[in-house]
């Protein structure tokens, strides 16, 4: 392609606005800024909670006094300044909500300029998908509730759990996740300000998709949800994760920990499009998207799946593993990474294979564009008694543009004579012949590159339920437009 | 030390010792030794560089039998000119001691080079504590049709030694030369050889470059490798792993230059508690360049194999080439495996695939050849060897290829 013409969609793609990026004006109830002991009383006085879960808290913040910022990860970024920090804002609440028309009509209207229907009658295409509603760090609305209630489910906000359920949250949080595993998950244990909650009850199969809708709006906060979703024995269920933020200057934090328990038989499905704002094309503000999430396989027969599609944030650092305890247990991780203009990700999975006949698959898509440094960091391990273990990797990386980079980091640690463990990377860069073939078929370039690329995803999009699929598309589409010359 | 503080060779000794310990060695928790430990080695009380003598059978023992050419033989460090044999005309062959002194220009030239990898403590202590190694020069378009085989042996017979060999291989433009590496120690104490060698693979030239690593079960070496190519060279590096104690191999390729060709090659065929870590990095700078890595390993009882390859592919390397492989074969519950291949890719017109497999032997193929009526310890032997053929039959000297063979066969035949 032409220099000028190149230049024409530089611009065209520096020209493309973050649809997400405006800010809505809620009122908000704020902490103040900084990080100490009182702050974390004040967190957990605010949200009412037991005892035990203050020292919980507590124990997490001493912990993680004690720790040191991880740097092993293959990105650059200015130093989060803790102290600079509001870690709680939440919407202001009036009173006890019972129907949604008593819900702040500005909070309304921010969910539905983000597509996400909170009124239960305007059902997403047509489906119904239930929908946690997360905004700054609070939960402010839970649609289908008492559908979900007669077959037992269990789905709330973590504050609600911990007032209406704290049994089961005792006996699950922090089991899969500690407080002590990294820097991040301290900090979220000690400061996390709500979250989702979903227990679905032995032989259930959740009716519906699960979903919970983050959203960042108040200006130097940090957010931190807890999710933790406990898949009771022979149970099913699908749960979706979508975030947005406003368009801001200066970087935020996003550190949130997923937990997911699966006993035998469970199945639990977790699916991410992760659209927090990456900056402008400058490199100036977006999201640092710090995040622990891990599943354990508890029980025989269990199953955890992760599909992520990861277009946002400034700076990514996601792992998302599972932990294959029981036997016959199945791990799966699914991705698509796109970083463009100055975005940075490595993000990658673990499997650690603990039970016999564990079975994990591993296929990550990375397309990196711009100036942007895209990497896979992943690890299979096949312990000593995870007899017939087998694993299959696969990573691929598209490179778009001379400046940008793609990198793998696997690391595979085999203590079993009968693991089997299968690897494969390849990075290339989209073919002439495949540009020329589009374009001679009156395709243009853009429009091509967007084929290619979605053809190049296909394996990780079809994994996405129906509705997500499709966003995820457009999402793919809008974040590399323009970016090939 | 044992009541002989005064003795001069004891100063000597000590200061190398102290120098050697005052250094900070690498833990697990650093990132390219996460899963080779070698605090046991630095621990280990050693005599540094003893001058001794060995018998002319006990050298000739050590010698790998069918291969023609020059032989040098280092003992404990120390260029023998008794036991070594240097008759090939047109280049130069001596303890890079003497060249220091006597071919100073070119070893200010190449001594030292410049590489983008941090360098390991290990070779710092080389560089600090080093005493001799070979040098060999080969002058413009001179092909050296021979290999020159470097022997360097260890005399543990009274008590652990400690080796710590720089050599310097230069070879010019249009020059052609192959080199065979052999690690030997004889007695029946602990060795560490810590050994650095430098190539440089000059505009046109060809290098291969062999190591044969079968020690004695107490001996370690640490070994780093670095190689410059210049344009349109090309370069063989073969790591033959199949003994020791803890063996460690670095060895960093640096593309200086367009059009050119490197492959390594590597195979670890491991027992015992053999641990054999290989470190592999290629530095791709320029375009149009094509690397190509293959390393296979068998691993057995309580043996572990470390493999971590990188490539590099810079900015400005357009439609670069890279292929890495490792393929793993786990015989025990007990043996080990870790494997990191690794790609760095900044340039976007390129092709870079990397790939490693861990496994077993193929059931099916397995019972093809005992449906045969070969025996299963045999049909066993037999696909080994298969596994491991591929990367014996890339190597170009007969006579160590004949060699190596006959080893592998004894290994699975025992």
């Amino acid at each position: 392609m032409k220099e000028a013409e190149e230049k024409e969609l530089l611009e065209e793609v520096t020209g493309s606005e973050y649809k997400y990026g405006f800010t809505s004006d809620i009122e908000e109830d704020r902490a103040p800024n900084g990080l100490n002991e009182d702050i974390i009383r004040f967190i957990s006085a605010k949200k009412e909670e037991p005892e035990w879960l203050l020292e919980w808290r507590l124990k997490a913040y001493r912990h993680w006094l004690t720790l040191e910022e991880p740097e092993w990860a293959n990105v650059t970024y200015p130093k989060v300044d803790f102290q600079a920090l509001c870690y709680y804002a939440a919407p202001k609440k009036q009173k006890e909500v019972k129907s949604l028309d008593e819900i702040d009509p500005e909070l309304l209207k921010t969910f539905e300029k983000l597509g996400i229907p909170l009124n239960e009658q305007k059902r997403l295409s047509g489906v119904p998908v239930a929908v946690d509603a997360v905004i700054d760090s609070v939960s402010v609305a839970t649609t289908f509730k008492e559908t979900l209630a007669e077959k037992g489910i269990i789905f709330c906000s973590m504050s609600e759990a911990i007032k209406d359920h704290p049994e089961l949250v005792r006996q699950y949080l922090g089991k899969v996740v500690p407080v002590a595993d990294n820097y991040y998950a301290a900090l979220n244990s000690a400061v996390f300000s709500d979250g989702s909650f979903c227990y679905i009850p032995k032989g259930v199969r959740c009716p519906m998709e699960l979903s919970t809708y983050f959203r960042i709006n108040a200006a130097n906060t940090g957010q931190f949800e807890r999710t933790l979703i406990v898949a009771d024995e022979s149970s099913y269920v699908s749960y979706l994760e979508g975030c947005t933020a406003p368009q801001r200057d200066e970087n935020q934090l996003h550190a949130a920990v997923v937990e997911i328990l699966a006993m035998e038989n469970a199945e639990v499905k977790y699916s991410t499009v992760q659209n927090w704002y990456p900056g402008d094309s400058e490199g100036k503000g977006g999201i640092y998207n710090f995040v622990t999430k891990r599943g354990i396989c508890a029980g025989d027969n269990s199953k955890i799946s992760w599909t992520q599609v990861e277009t946002g944030s400034a700076v990514t650092w996601k792992y998302p593993s599972c932990i294959l305890k029981g036997d016959n247990s199945v791990g799966e991780f699914y991705s698509v990474a796109v970083t463009n203009n100055h975005q940075q990700a490595d993000t990658g999975t673990k499997m650690i294979h603990i039970g016999k006949n564990t079975k994990s698959r591993i296929v990550s898509k990375g397309i990196s564009a711009g100036v942007s440094q895209n990497s896979y960091r992943g690890e299979v391990k096949v312990m000593k008694g995870a007899t017939n273990a087998k694993n299959f990797s696969q990573c691929d990386s598209l490179l778009m543009g001379d400046k940008c980079g793609a990198h793998t980091f696997p690391y595979i640690n085999v203590e079993n004579s009968t693991g089997q463990v299968e690897h494969e990377a390849t990075t290339s860069k989209i073919g002439e012949d495949q540009l020329f073939y589009c374009n001679q078929r009156g395709i243009d370039t853009e429009r091509a590159v967007e084929l290619i690329v979605n053809g190049f995803s296909k394996e990780v999009l079809n994994q996405l339920p129906m509705e997500f699929a499709v966003e995820a598309q457009k999402l793919l589409a809008i974040s590399l437009e323009g970016s090939v010359g | 030390m044992n009541g002989e503080a005064s003795s001069p060779v004891n100063g000597i000794r000590q200061e190398a010792f102290k120098a050697f310990e005052g250094m900070e060695f690498p833990t697990i928790k650093h990132e390219e030794w996460k899963f080779t430990n070698v605090q046991k080695l630095v621990k280990n009380h050693y005599s540094f560089s003893q001058e001794t003598k060995l018998s002319a059978d006990e050298v000739s023992n050590a010698f790998i039998e069918g291969i023609e050419g020059d032989r040098i033989v280092f003992i404990n460090g120390i260029f023998s000119e008794e036991h070594s044999s240097i008759s090939a005309s047109g280049l130069t062959v001596k303890s890079l001691a003497q060249a220091f002194k006597e071919n100073k220009d070119v070893v200010e030239a190449h001594f030292g080079q410049e590489s983008n990898l941090e360098e390991s403590t290990f070779a710092k202590a080389n560089t600090a504590l080093s005493k001799d190694g070979i040098f060999i020069h080969v002058p413009k378009g001179k092909a050296i049709e021979k290999p020159i085989s470097l022997y360097f042996l260890s005399d543990a017979k009274n008590e652990a030694i400690a080796t710590t060999p720089r050599n310097l291989i230069v070879a010019e433009e249009n020059s052609q030369v192959t080199v065979i590496e052999v690690f030997k120690t004889i007695g029946e104490n602990q060795s560490l050889a810590n050994n650095v060698t430098e190539i440089s693979v000059a505009n046109h030239a060809i290098v291969d470059y062999y190591k044969v690593q079968n020690e004695a079960s107490q001996a370690s070496i640490i070994d780093c490798t670095k190689v410059i190519q210049g344009k349109e060279s090309h370069f063989t590096g073969t790591t033959i792993s199949l003994k020791g104690d803890i063996i460690r191999n670095n060895l960093d390729i640096t593309l200086d230059g367009e059009h050119l060709d490197s492959y390594m090659h590597g195979l670890y065929l491991l027992d015992g508690t053999t641990h054999v870590d290989n470190h592999t990095a290629v530095d791709h700078k320029y375009p149009n360049c094509h690397s190509n890595e293959l390393y296979k390993g068998i691993v057995d009882d309580k043996s572990r194999g470390v493999f971590n390859g990188k490539i590099f592919v810079r900015q400005d390397a357009q439609k670069t080439n890279a292929f890495q492989n490792n393929r793993n074969i786990v015989l025990s519950d007990d043996a080990k495996v870790n494997t990191k291949p690794q790609l760095e890719i900044w340039a976007d017109d390129v092709s870079c695939s990397h790939g490693c497999t861990i496994g077993q032997m193929d059931e099916e193929a397995l019972f093809y050849l005992q449906a045969r009526g070969i025996s299963k310890t045999r049909s066993k032997a037999m696909l080994m060897n298969a596994f491991a053929g591929e990367v014996v039959e890339k190597i170009k000297v007969e006579g160590l290829r004949t060699y190596i063979e006959t080893l592998i066969e004894e290994r699975l035949h025992a």
